[in-house]
């Protein structure tokens, strides 16, 4: 299953990878793969945008803006005018989300 | 941990089996250490009774599942020694008895992150499950006297939350995020810490997206007497007051068609994701919600009320309309949505779905005032 095509903000600069391979380690939609002791995005449109490649890259070859694809997040986002939250762990409002 | 989640942790009937809990026991110091007895909460077994099956279930099903911890801490698991392996996770009491039954059998010990009752990925991404807090508890639970090496394994999807190189700069544990999924973790660690792609991605089948529907009937559910109100108050509504049984006859349609639109965008969209046309959760939702709507207008209740024609129109309008929406907040339980491609739907479908609803009101009042004779 895919999501939205052209609408990731992940970006990766080739020049900044040491090889690593954390990304790869920690991509949960198999976007990086190692070729050459580089690393290699297979499928762009996969992203999610966690934000796990980029918080464990040592290097800062990888930035993505990461948040929660989540519609009642985001909506709540707007409402109260800040970022996207559940606010789910800090309530104990009954049926709250993940 | 804050007052907060202590005071949820005390009101929760611990039916964990813990066959000892120890307070403080002392371990095998290594190299001579000077450091204090480490602190563990307790010894765990395999055994999932039958009270914990049924608040599994409970979990999937209501706000059950918010009050669901264990306490944070570390755990041993079988009969670990200092070589053993220590495996990290989350303090919401359905992950932590997920490891429970597939590590059943293994020596190792396991150290519970406060989360907040919250499961490894949703914690990772609000930062409960985070650098900050695994390393207090490396120090806290003393680990490093409690093993010799300094390995941790980490699920994967706490990566999100988790940054290897700091947790090392800081503890001088090397982190290892093992497999998506707890059943992967025995193979994973005979391998040497290594996990195929397989093991890496995470997976969304018709069961994984079945288990989760209940949770998003449930909100629906219970904005739907609102609805249901306001329904019986414009059928009702006549010239004479109030009147009941035009209330009932009139409004009942919409009453169907409400529950239709609820089913068609909490449980048929989320079933058969894969299986409707687009990509977009929007666009899922209408589709699943014109069809069941028209299926439904099949039926001789719904099918009386399409001699009006300004019905008919907010029938196929209004509903469809809702079961796109009730879809699109199915994105929050994906495993696979990102955050811009949401924004993207919200920006597009949220001024259509005010425009429906705005579209709607307009043809229910020409109804009303069709209905009185003015018009």
């Amino acid at each position: 299953m895919k999501y939205l095509a052209n609408v990731t903000t992940l970006e990766y600069d080739v020049e900044k990878c040491t090889g690593c391979g954390r990304c790869v380690e920690v991509c949960p939609q198999g976007v990086f793969v190692m070729k050459d002791k580089r690393a290699l995005i297979t499928d762009r449109d996969r992203c999610m945008e966690c934000g796990a490649c980029a918080l464990n890259c040592e290097f800062g070859a990888i930035a993505v803006d990461a948040g929660v694809g989540c519609a009642a997040a985001i909506i709540t986002g707007m409402i109260t005018g800040g970022e996207p939250r559940c606010g789910c762990s800090d309530d104990d409002k009954d049926g709250g989300c993940c | 941990m804050t007052s907060g989640a202590n005071r949820k942790s005390s009101s929760l009937d611990t039916s964990l089996i813990l066959q000892d809990v120890i307070g403080e026991v002392s371990l095998p110091r290594v190299s001579g250490t000077e450091a204090a007895p480490s602190k563990i909460v307790g010894r765990v077994s395999a055994d999932i009774s039958q009270t914990e099956r049924w608040e599994h279930f409970k979990c999937r099903m209501s706000g059950f599942r918010n009050k669901y911890l264990v306490q944070p801490g570390l755990y041993a698991f079988g009969e670990p020694d200092a070589n053993a392996n220590v495996l990290v996770s989350a303090n919401y009491k359905l992950s932590f008895d997920a490891l429970r039954q597939e590590l059943e059998g293994l020596n190792f010990w396991m150290l519970v992150l406060d989360t907040k009752g919250i499961n490894v990925w949703c914690a990772a991404g609000k930062g409960t499950f985070g650098t900050d807090e695994l390393v207090r508890r490396i120090i806290e639970a003393r680990l490093d006297s409690v093993v010799k090496h300094r390995r941790l394994v980490l699920p994967q999807l706490g990566a999100v939350g988790v940054s290897a190189s700091e947790v090392r700069r800081r503890t001088g544990f090397r982190v290892s995020f093992g497999p998506v999924r707890a059943s992967d973790i025995p193979t994973y660690l005979r391998a040497g810490y290594k996990k195929t792609p397989e093991m890496s991605t995470v997976r969304f089948t018709m069961l994984d997206r079945l288990v989760l529907t209940p949770m998003e009937i449930n909100p629906s559910m219970k904005k739907y007497p609102w609805f249901a109100a306001g329904v019986l108050f414009l059928f009702g509504l006549q010239r004479e007051g109030i009147l009941f049984s035009s209330a009932w006859n009139g409004g009942l349609p919409f009453l169907l068609l409400g529950l239709v639109a609820i089913f068609a965008g909490a449980l048929i969209t989320p079933m058969l994701l894969p299986f409707i046309p687009f990509r977009s959760f929007a666009i899922k939702g209408l589709i699943a919600g014109l069809a069941a709507v028209f299926l439904a207008s099949l039926t001789p209740v719904i099918a009386n009320s399409h001699d009006n024609l300004m019905l008919r129109v907010v029938t196929f309008l209004l509903f469809p309309a809702a079961s796109s929406y009730i879809a699109l907040q199915f994105t929050g339980s994906t495993t696979y949505t990102g955050m811009s491609g949401v924004k993207r739907e919200l920006k597009i479908g949220m001024p259509l779905y005010i425009l429906a609803i705005f579209l709607s009101f307009l043809l229910l009042i020409i109804f009303k005032l069709n209905e009185w004779g003015v018009i």
